[in-house]
């Protein structure tokens, strides 16, 4: 058993010496080329044939006088991938194969940013992930240098030096204590890519209300409600009043407007006024006329 | 074989002659439903009296129901018609009345106290309204004199409303796969409790929007078996307010038909939220709110529109708590009347009798929806 094995291995490797053996002999082939780049392919014998040059993206097609060098200009062969030749005359064909491998200079990045939008102050809340990719839009899979920048509008920047792993780099990053709309760039050398991450506030913290007649009625404002930050909470959200008296329950959804909430409701004496966000707490007010 | 082509034969000409007979002589119900006939009857008695005004208006046989009124010198028949079907466009306007209930309170020899329930079949679902009813003797007849209720008129004014709106730009078809889109909003499973129930298994929980833009919202779950292969998935369906505003909370409550909770080992929840331009406007105060204990468990309250938009349609939710907070049913009723500016409309909800003991506190939401509105 062991020595067919072996014998069966020795054959076939006659086999590949004596095929690379002819193909050097008729066609000479370079082993890869740059996408995009010049190259040429030199045949060996008389009369004329046709090459073949068929890839996964591609397939050129060319008239050859055997014996003379076949040029490709330059951006004949865009696509990277293992490209398979044939020569085919009128007594023979010849064949072999090469390979186009992306371009070394980076030319597009595909920048993925997640998510664009954020409450402030968490830790590695946001995600950035680049593919390198050269003018032909062939993945880079040679180790490159990445640079991820996270500005805000406050001047903090946070900055990662990140080299790619078979075309891919990616990073993570805090959002910061303020609100603002972030930049968030990725480079290499000149070339960058930029997305926006919304940085907005968090829970209102610290929710106060006041009381003060109105008429018949109480007006309940609060005060300017902002998180746990010190940042803004954004108008438009909702804040809930609710009054309590004698059994009975009155609630209102207020919406912030420039800052603050907002609303008159029934004065009874003894009435107990609470206010709330989501899922915090404001502080309660007993009503006394 | 003979016999079965006979009894074929006998049955054949037995329903044609049933049929011949429905169409010569109909039933006076038939007939009215056919439009052929009327079911009315002699105002003889207070009971015949409403049961005519019922009917009638079941037909929407404005001219004649109102025509039937001891007391229409008080209004015009447009001011009736409005009365039952709305003065805004509203549920009532698009719907019919299924059926009517009347039920003596109090009678004499000249005049008698009726209620009449009317069952309004709206795309909702049933809406029940009652209308207690004066009725008086006016010689051999009986007459009812209808409870009208005018509709409080805003004086005309301006109401400056400068609430947010908000827009959404979404990413377009030709933009690069790596290209940004507007994040969805962060939404967040608060509370969430399954129930057993005798239909089933009743799952209430609650949503939060914790983001800063608006959310529309749904929630489904799936039952799991102790083996953790599926058992049933549904949705909140309307049990839910589907628009929540930053840090709004909705109830919600998923129903699960001829499933015993016992046979549950695990429930998947799966929020679902998207990003949808919305306005904060109008604004509903939730007034008078008031717990009634069993019998006939019920939360009542009043709206009111505190914008100047008509508000059409509005779908109050209640959550229900029990003293350790947790929330022990959610209940929902749609109002059939429009909302109008600074305009009370009264509601109930109605809580099953066996739950309605464990409930302590609750939490009242409105949703709404205006006709060529964005809500």
């Amino acid at each position: 058993m062991r020595t067919r094995l072996t014998l069966l291995l020795g054959g076939l490797a006659v086999a590949i010496a004596q095929m690379s053996f002819a193909q050097d002999a008729r066609m000479r082939l370079p082993t890869t080329v740059e996408a995009g780049s010049a190259f040429s392919i030199q045949s060996a014998g008389n009369g004329q044939a046709t090459l073949y040059i068929v890839g996964l993206g591609q397939v050129l097609k060319r008239d050859v006088q055997l014996g003379e060098s076949a040029s490709f200009l330059a951006g004949s062969l865009t696509s990277a991938g293992h490209y398979l030749v044939v020569l085919a005359g009128t007594s023979t064909t010849q064949n072999g194969s090469f390979d186009v491998v992306s371009a070394h200079k980076p030319a597009n990045l595909s920048f993925l940013a997640k998510p664009s939008r954020l409450p402030v102050g968490l830790h590695d809340g946001i995600t950035g992930a680049v593919y390198v990719f050269d003018g032909y839009h062939n993945l880079i899979a040679a180790p490159t240098s990445i640079s991820f920048e996270l500005a805000s509008p406050s001047g903090t920047l946070q900055k990662r030096l990140v080299i790619t792993r078979n075309g891919a780099a990616w990073t993570v990053m805090d959002s910061t204590a303020q609100q603002g709309i972030d930049k968030f760039v990725a480079r290499v050398d000149d070339l960058y890519s930029t997305r926006i991450v919304a940085q907005v506030p968090g829970d209102p913290c610290g929710l106060k209300m006041t009381a003060q007649q109105a008429g018949q009625q109480v007006r309940l404002v609060t005060d300017p409600v902002r998180d746990c930050s010190g940042n803004a909470v954004p108008d438009g959200t909702v804040v809930t009043f609710t009054e309590n008296y004698n059994g009975a329950q009155s609630t209102v959804d207020e919406p912030l407007k420039n800052g603050i909430a907002e609303v008159e409701m029934s004065a009874h004496s003894g009435a107990a006024f609470s206010v709330a966000s989501g899922i915090v707490m404001g502080n309660q007010i007993r009503w006394e006329k | 074989m003979n016999n079965g082509r006979l009894l074929a034969a006998l049955l054949g000409a037995l329903t044609l002659a049933l049929v011949a007979i429905g169409t010569v002589w109909p039933a006076p119900s038939a007939a009215a439903y056919s439009g052929a006939g009327s079911m009315l009857r002699s105002s003889s008695t207070p009971q015949a009296a409403v049961e005519n005004l019922g009917e009638e208006i079941r037909k929407q046989a404005w001219e004649k129901a109102y025509g039937s009124l001891a007391n229409k010198a008080q209004f015009t028949e447009p001011e009736f018609v409005k009365d039952l079907t709305g003065y805004s466009p509203s549920l009532l306007t698009y719907s019919t009345l299924d059926r009517f209930e009347v039920r003596p309170l109090h009678a004499s020899a000249d005049e008698a106290e009726m209620e009449l329930k009317l069952h309004w079949a709206t795309v909702v679902g049933l809406s029940v309204s009652t209308r207690d009813l004066h009725v008086v003797r006016n010689g051999d007849r009986w007459e009812a004199e209808w409870p009208i209720v005018r509709e409080a008129m805003v004086p005309p004014q301006v109401i400056p409303v400068n609430y947010l709106r908000w827009d959404v730009i979404y990413r377009g078809p030709g933009d690069d796969w790596g290209s940004q889109d507007v994040e969805a909003p962060h939404v967040r499973i608060v509370d969430m409790h399954p129930v057993d129930r005798a239909e089933g298994v009743v799952i209430l929980g609650e949503l939060l929007n914790e983001d800063v833009v608006p959310a529309y919202v749904s929630v489904s779950a799936t039952l799991l078996s102790k083996s953790q292969s599926a058992i049933a998935t549904e949705g909140s369906f309307d049990k839910i307010d589907h628009l929540l505003l930053p840090k709004q909370v909705t109830p919600f409550l998923i129903q699960f038909h001829n499933v015993a909770l016992s046979d549950v080992g695990s429930i998947r929840m799966t929020p679902l939220s998207a990003l949808i331009p919305a306005s904060a406007d109008p604004v509903v105060e939730i007034a008078s709110e008031q717990l009634h204990p069993a019998p006939g468990a019920s939360l009542t309250g009043q709206l009111i529109n505190q914008s100047g938009q008509t508000v059409n349609v509005a779908h109050v939710l209640g959550t229900f708590y029990d003293k350790s907070g947790q929330v022990v049913w959610v209940a929902d009723q749609y109002v059939d009347q429009a909302l109008s500016p600074q305009t009370p409309v009264p509601f109930e909800i109605h809580i099953p009798e066996d739950l309605a003991r464990n409930v302590s506190s609750q939490r009242t939401i409105v949703a709404t929806y205006s006709f060529g509105g964005f809500q």
